[in-house]
């Protein structure tokens, strides 16, 4: 098992009071908490303080951390023979348990030795997809190691493999249940559930918006002045799209039901977002033409500016 | 070894959920959501106005429905229960403020969907 100061962790010092770790979790955890804090390391530092601060604010549970001694953090350590709640004759083997696990017990004890059903606990695990496992659902393999309560007060990490159906429909930062995946109940308790955060994993061509798919449909300026028919890719293949003349850059063209699909019935839109867009290195004929054009041409884009003396 | 395939649910099967199941995802005492719908923290579907609300929240609580969307709600408030010790007052303005923010971050996300890609990226160069 490896060894974490819970200490070092709340930034305290061994002998500090009951209060001053209460103020030191309430700082770290406005700082850190994944419902308030942006910080993208702030969940995984939050699971440490506060996995420190469930230990060192019940006076039990913190005596009988102090008893297993100071050992430098990640420190391979084994507790002191005497030490622990029911593990028995020792036989328990601590190599595969985590050392949240040995103090989750405490604080629930008094409840865990009687007969009261108690529901099994929840996972949370994040599930990144890409847009395309979205559109036509998928299934996702979990390799996920959770803790398991013995009945008897010891806990041991063990793996969890099965793979998970994830329905078409789902959108980016939606959360999916599977029920009786979680932590299993004691004395006849239902079993938690397991809750699936699904997100998107940025892709090359478009934007997620609910059910709808953003995407960039860059038009060079004679397309967008004379109007064309352009090819545009979706996520079930290739459409034709027509850019009706005198299109401008930042419109918006809906194709209708392209998007993702809506749990139920009913698609999201593709909205296809133009660009215009020049010939990075125009030919001299390309530049010729440019020229006679800008000649030709009266059109003044900047017509509603406020005339000034060119200064 | 065979690998068992489960199929992971939507968070509740109707697009609207009652009190008890609430009660049931989010882990939290009927008592406390009902005084966050006091608070105005959440608010059923059925509640036509704030004053049949007060006069009506005892008889009434057991028909309550609410939105899919209180399922993630409900649960960030227990979390934050649980982790900040915050009290049904503190709570609900804690959601307030949450929701307030998700409200914005969807509408920022939003416009930056809108945002040519190549504009973008120039931006963060």
């Amino acid at each position: 098992m490896k060894y974490k100061d819970y200490y070092e962790t709340l930034g305290v010092k061994r002998d500090a009071s009951a209060d001053d770790i209460k103020k030191a979790y309430r700082k770290l955890a406005r700082k850190y908490h994944p419902d308030v804090s942006k910080d993208p390391a702030g969940e995984e530092k939050f699971k440490d303080v506060s996995e420190a601060y469930k230990t060192l604010k019940d006076p039990e549970a913190r005596a009988a951390y102090d008893n297993l001694g100071k050992h430098r953090p990640g420190e391979d350590f084994r507790p002191p023979p005497d030490w622990g709640q029911g593990s028995g004759d020792g036989s328990f083997s601590y190599e595969d348990v985590d050392l949240s696990d040995l103090f989750a017990a405490f604080g629930g004890r008094g409840r865990r030795g009687g007969s009261i059903p108690i529901p099994g606990q929840d996972f949370e695990v994040n599930a990144p997809i890409t847009i395309e496992e979205a559109w036509r659902g998928t299934e996702l393999e979990l390799n996920l190691s959770v803790p398991e309560h013995d009945g008897a007060g010891g806990v041991r990490r063990v793996p969890l493999v099965f793979k998970a159906r994830i329905p078409k429909g789902v959108t980016d930062g939606e959360k999916l249940r599977l029920p009786g995946k979680g932590g299993k109940g004691l004395n006849g308790g239902p079993n938690g559930s397991l809750y699936l955060n699904i997100s998107f994993k940025p892709h090359a061509l478009y934007r997620a918006v609910g059910h709808d798919l953003y995407l960039d449909l860059p038009l060079s300026p004679w397309e967008a002045a004379l109007g064309a028919s352009v090819e545009v890719p979706t996520l079930a293949g290739p459409v034709r799209l027509k850019v009706p003349a005198g299109t401008n850059s930042g419109q918006k063209l809906r194709l209708a039901k392209r998007g993702l699909p809506k749990r139920g019935e009913g698609e999201g839109n593709l909205f296809a977002i133009v660009q215009i867009v020049v010939p990075p290195a125009p030919t001299d004929r390309e530049k010729a033409l440019f020229k006679d054009l800008a000649d030709a041409s009266k059109f003044d884009p900047r017509a509603a500016f406020p005339k000034g003396d060119g200064k | 070894m065979k690998i068992q395939i489960t199929d992971a649910k939507w968070l509740c099967e109707h697009p609207e959920v009652s009190l008890e199941e609430l009660v049931e995802l989010s882990g939290l005492s009927t008592e406390l959501l009902r005084e966050l719908v006091d608070y105005g923290a959440l608010a059923p579907i059925d509640l036509q106005s704030a004053e049949t609300a007060a006069s009506q929240t005892e008889v009434r609580s057991t028909q309550w429905r609410f939105t899919a969307d209180c399922v993630v709600a409900v649960q960030t408030v227990s979390r934050l229960r649980e982790d900040f010790d915050l009290d049904a007052n503190a709570l609900s303005v804690a959601m307030m403020l949450i929701e307030r923010i998700h409200g914005l971050e969807a509408q920022l996300q939003e416009l930056q969907s809108q945002l040519p890609q190549l504009k973008r990226q120039a931006q963060t160069r």
